[in-house]
């Protein structure tokens, strides 16, 4: 890492926050390495569709076109110059002492590197309601992604259910495209979301973009109902049981069911790479613990939702931080920042407001039914999560290893939140204290065949 | 209860037209399809769970959750949400005879 050989530096993710790293890096001289998981960089809430479709930004992106399209085109352009190397449809599945295994086509391969940013976003913060494991039910993102870069809905008639930005968005941008939507269920109270009002006035255009989306869901949307039973048959979802917020039993009659509470920050590279992480009260999570930059130590630095859930306007500004940080590290000249950090503490405090007023539903999961599944890969059920816990006390990984959930093939990504909540309750304890399921490599599953092929 | 296609077309429709075979019989989907929108336009699931007696449709679609991997009648797997449909692909909602 001297000043005359040029420092080897990885960018793991190319949405907002991969890009705006990868653009610092470049203006400052550097070529770095952008690994990711997309056939083209965008990310997940900037995706694009495969060649040959035909929707513009506008019909794609609505009011965020313009971001959208700039950070396309500003990405394009550096690898088209050959500022950048990028490693497209990849997966880092593990990382040790320095270096990434990397998942591509041609198998596993090996890339060093000095300096590491990780910006890997986030994937749905889901909570198990019983009949969550039949088919047709998915993640709101999942429904967005099917609309974005495939132009489908995932079903005939369909009901959202959770909390959050998303619940609305995917809601309103469903119906916009001539979807038919049955039901937009919220377990946020209308008091409840009225909580994080005096985050939300951070941004006011934003949050009233949020409540004219809202307005186009109408009858559609109930607030502070209670989630009962997704229905099923052989063939899958038939409808979704539910209670209004008076208390009245409802049953609407659907194919597909989306679910999410907003977002769960995707954190496994951070803890193969030796972050530090802190339990997280608001956002109900565990992150990585960094500086206001995004300095994990080590020669690693987190952007974007996989670090804060900042949203995309505060991953763009987070990449370029992280990106000075590494600079400013590495002895070299590095950007203003002060604007960016201004901004972004800005973010964070409607962020923190959206966390308010929508939260993680702890007490639906606490008193989950037994027979209710909890790890969908390996349908371990919540009678399962709670004799772990009576058997080998409130710890994570203990009861990980005991009742298998969050040992199948997404490694806890989509149970670790719901079960160290129910094995809390059982414990009696808090959340924290039961601490987190360590992650373990590799982070994808990869074929057999994958690593013979090297050497 | 579904008796065709799970998912429906909104937007996208004016593609050229691939054809692959699932489990055994010949459908086609639209050029740059995944796997999955392929699968599940022609059917309404991708596979069965192997510890409950729930089909399986995936989940998330970025990747993440794993739930959609689905077979090739040559006997490797791949990942329906992340993979393109291509002319001529071999899919199967089961897994192929020869596997234990």
């Amino acid at each position: 890492m001297s000043g005359t050989s040029s420092p080897r530096i990885v960018i793991v993710g190319a949405g907002p926050a991969g890009i705006r790293a990868a653009a610092t890096l470049v203006a400052a001289g550097l070529h770095p390495v952008v690994i990711d998981e997309g056939h083209r960089a965008g990310g997940q809430i900037y995706r694009r569709p495969p060649d040959g479709f035909v929707r513009t930004p506008n019909q794609l992106y609505g009011s965020e076109a313009a971001k959208a399209s700039a950070l396309h085109a500003l990405f394009d352009q550096l690898a088209r110059e050959g500022r950048l190397t990028h490693c497209a449809r990849s997966s880092v599945i593990a990382a040790h002492d320095g270096r990434l295994y990397v998942l591509g086509e041609g198998g596993v391969k090996v890339i060093g590197y000095d300096r590491l940013v990780l910006a890997t976003g986030a994937s749905d913060r889901v909570a198990p309601v019983p009949g969550w494991q039949s088919a047709g039910v998915y993640s709101l993102g999942a429904a967005q992604i099917a609309l974005k870069a495939q132009g489908v809905a995932l079903g005939r008639r369909i009901v959202l259910i959770g909390s959050g930005p998303l619940l609305t968005l995917v809601g309103a941008q469903l119906i916009k495209a001539g979807a038919d939507v049955a039901a937009v269920l919220d377990t946020s109270s209308w008091r409840r979301q009225m909580r994080g009002f005096s985050g939300l006035a951070a941004r006011p255009t934003v949050a009233l973009r949020g409540l004219a989306l809202r307005a186009r869901l109408g009858a559609r949307y109930h607030a502070g109902v209670a989630l009962e039973q997704i229905e099923a048959d052989a063939s899958g979802v038939t409808a979704m049981r539910w209670r209004d917020a008076g208390g009245r039993q409802r049953l609407t009659p659907c194919d597909m069911v989306g679910i999410g509470w907003h977002l769960r920050a995707e954190t496994h590279l951070a803890d193969l790479t030796g972050c530090a992480f802190a339990y997280d009260e608001q956002w109900r999570q565990w992150l990585p613990k960094t500086d206001a930059m995004g300095r994990a130590g080590n020669g690693v630095y987190l952007a974007g939702d996989g670090a804060r859930l900042l949203g995309a306007d505060g991953a763009e500004i987070a990449g370029r931080l992280a990106a000075a940080a590494c600079l400013a590290d590495l002895g070299r000249s590095a950007p203003p920042i002060q604007a960016d950090l201004r901004n972004l503490a800005r973010l964070e405090r409607f962020a923190r407001g959206l966390a308010r007023a929508f939260p993680w539903p702890a007490e639906m999961v606490r008193t989950l039914p037994d027979d209710a599944i909890v790890c969908r890969c390996e349908n371990v059920a919540a009678g399962a999560v709670r004799e772990g816990a009576d058997f080998g006390g409130g710890e994570a990984n203990r009861v990980k290893s005991l009742s298998r959930a969050g040992m199948g093939r997404c490694q806890g990504r989509y149970c670790q939140l719901a079960a160290v909540e129910i094995v809390a309750a059982q414990a009696g304890c808090a959340s924290r204290e039961v601490g987190r399921f360590r992650g373990q490599a590799p982070v994808r599953p990869a074929p057999v065949a994958a690593f013979l092929r090297e050497d | 209860m579904i008796t065709t296609g799970r998912i429906v077309r909104l937007a996208e429709r004016d593609r050229a037209d691939v054809h692959f075979l699932l489990d055994g019989e010949r459908r086609s989907a639209l050029a740059g399809d995944t796997v999955l929108t392929a699968m599940l336009a022609a059917g309404h699931a991708l596979r069965s769970s192997e510890f409950g007696p729930e089909l399986r449709a995936g989940f998330c679609l970025m990747g993440a959750c794993q739930d959609c991997w689905v077979w090739q009648e040559e006997g490797s797997r791949l990942r329906a949400c992340s993979t393109s449909v291509a002319e001529g692909m071999r899919l199967r909602t089961t897994p192929p005879e020869s596997w234990p």
